[in-house]
């Protein structure tokens, strides 16, 4: 079995008497993209900075790719890249300086920062901006610089600290197709967001963080199954006297379409189209946290969700 | 991992430079500002101009080495531009020492012109360049360190100019640039015995005006002593304020 690119055992974070990460423990595997969704001030950012070495953990240990945090962090910052929640190039450097500024300090070999930048901002349909101060892009570009910049020295971990707050929606689903090839690429992704869709849509596992702890780990469709109870199928009914759209639930699916279809035959209507309806990462949210969606959403302005 | 550091140190103090020091501004603040003073003091008290060159010298390097230096990690802090650097494959210590440098170079460059300015201007000889120059590289490193102390004791980029002015003003009129020493009360005399630009202003009259020997030496090694310490206090510091 591969090393887990992430081994966390009861890490801990105290800003004095606050507790921001409450002895959390899980672990990511290589090649997966693996979301840690919660509502503001859950500890995300908080866990995220323990794991790339910008704050010390006040108890607890992690393994990144293999590499213990607190002996090895500087073997580890070789092999991660980070994009934190705010796009932090420099204002005053062009995009392509700013790139070649990171593998600078990467220790990327001087005759292919050139190439690399210029082949990042292809790769990011930022070309045409090569010599515009980082300042002067729209913050969807600004956001995408970000990313190129933590993929320069080509990092087997990558961070993304909420890549698409703040961004429009074609920038968000721009950056999300990037995520997705990155992922293809075999490039591991630790992503937080607080957006439901993007997790669902983006991340292999997901972890549920609240108050600093872990409330659910994993996948998807693991997290939906906990709280599926029986099965609901939506009809699209037509009859003499109009069309009408229900619901129907039952213990299984075949109890629900038993339901439906003896309401269809009742009313002497005819059944155009049956859905099953599957639970939504949001009621799982719900059930799992005791949060409600609107708590993660009201706190930084509606999803972008396309 | 050593290399790395040193890599690291080298790419942060050019960044450094070409973002934020090489402005004109920030040139014209490090000569103008040093120079109007001395001129002030030098058409208010005529005399010997020659005994003002060691100060006009040093406090350049001060204006030059701290101007920048004691706001730029405030600033950067406050944009997020820091956490970059703290995300490289190199130590905290490390990328203090880059800003650090950024600071020495910018500060000996300006100071390093007004100094051959004042040697030709004041028929000096050639060879003290020499030992001045030691004697700036020493109180730039200094001053550059209290510059990043600065920094990081505060959170706003304001409050890093005003603490900064607070220290370099009384420290001009304290450590020997228009007044020397032995003309002070005694107290204040104690005083500016705690300050680097006391020793700088030392260092650098022996270079130029008198002879370089032991008295000079201790006042480098004096200044290597407090670059030492205020980058560790700065480095503790931004430690724990990261943490």
């Amino acid at each position: 079995m591969p090393t887990p690119a992430i081994e966390t055992k009861e890490l801990t974070k105290h800003y004095g008497d606050l507790v921001a990460v409450d002895h959390i423990s899980f672990e990511v595997r290589t090649g997966e993209v693996f979301a840690l969704l919660g509502p503001n001030g859950a500890g995300k950012t908080t866990t995220i900075r323990m794991l790339t070495g910008l704050t010390r953990p006040t108890a607890g240990d992690a393994r990144v790719l293999g590499f213990d945090l607190r002996r090895d962090l500087p073997r580890i910052k070789k092999h991660i890249g980070v994009v934190p929640e705010r796009s932090n190039l420099y204002d005053e450097l062009s995009a392509f300086d700013n790139l070649v500024f990171a593998m600078q300090l990467y220790g990327v070999p001087r005759r292919e920062r050139g190439a690399r930048a210029d082949e990042l901002l292809r790769r990011f349909r930022l070309e045409g901006k090569r010599d515009v101060p980082f300042a002067r892009l729209s913050r969807g570009m600004r956001r995408a610089l970000t990313l190129a910049a933590a993929l320069v020295h080509r990092p087997r971990l990558l961070f993304l600290d909420e890549p698409t707050v703040g961004l429009d929606v074609v920038s968000a689903h721009g950056l999300r197709a990037l995520i997705e090839r990155l992922r293809g690429e075999g490039v591991t992704i630790f992503l937080t967001t607080h957006y439901l869709e993007e997790a669902e849509r983006l991340a292999d596992r997901v972890a549920l963080l609240v108050q600093g702890h872990i409330v659910a780990l994993d996948t998807v469709e693991g997290l939906k199954a906990r709280v599926r109870r029986g099965s609901t199928v939506e009809v699209h009914l037509v009859g003499a006297a109009g069309e009408e759209r229900l619901c129907f639930h039952g213990e299984d699916t075949e109890a629900a379409l038993r339901l439906a279809l003896a309401h269809a035959e009742a009313e002497g209507k005819q059944v155009v189209t049956i859905n099953t309806l599957q639970p939504t990462l949001e009621e799982a949210f719900i059930e799992l946290t005791g949060l409600s969606a609107e708590v993660m959403l009201a706190e930084k302005g509606s999803s972008n969700v396309a | 991992m050593w290399r790395d550091d040193l890599r690291g140190i080298f790419y942060i103090a050019l960044k450094d430079m070409r973002a934020y020091y090489l402005k004109p501004p920030n040139i014209s603040w490090g000569i103008l500002f040093p120079g109007a003073l001395i001129l002030a003091f030098a058409i208010r008290t005529p005399g010997d101009l020659r005994v003002l060159a060691p100060g006009l010298v040093t406090m350049t390097a001060l204006f030059s080495a701290t101007s920048m230096e004691a706001i730029v990690i405030t600033f950067e802090r406050r944009t997020g531009a820091l956490e970059r650097l703290m995300l490289a494959p190199i130590t905290l210590p490390a990328m203090l020492a880059g800003k650090v440098l950024g600071g020495i170079l910018f500060g000996l460059a300006i100071s390093a012109v007004v100094l051959v300015g004042v040697t030709a201007g004041f028929g000096l000889a050639a060879w003290r360049l020499a030992p001045a120059f030691l004697a700036l590289l020493l109180s730039t490193a200094a001053f550059s360190a209290l510059g990043a102390l600065v920094s990081v004791a505060v959170r706003e980029v304001f409050e890093a100019q005003t603490l900064a002015n607070l220290l370099r003003f009384p420290m001009i009129f304290l450590c020997g640039v228009f007044v020397p020493l032995s003309r002070l009360p005694a107290v204040l005399q104690v005083l500016a015995r705690a300050l680097p630009l006391t020793y700088a202003v030392e260092a650098v009259e022996a270079a130029l005006l008198g002879t370089p020997g032991w008295p000079m030496a201790f006042d480098l090694a004096v200044l290597a002593g407090f670059t030492a310490l205020l980058f560790a206090l700065a480095a503790a510091i931004l430690r724990r304020r990261l943490d």
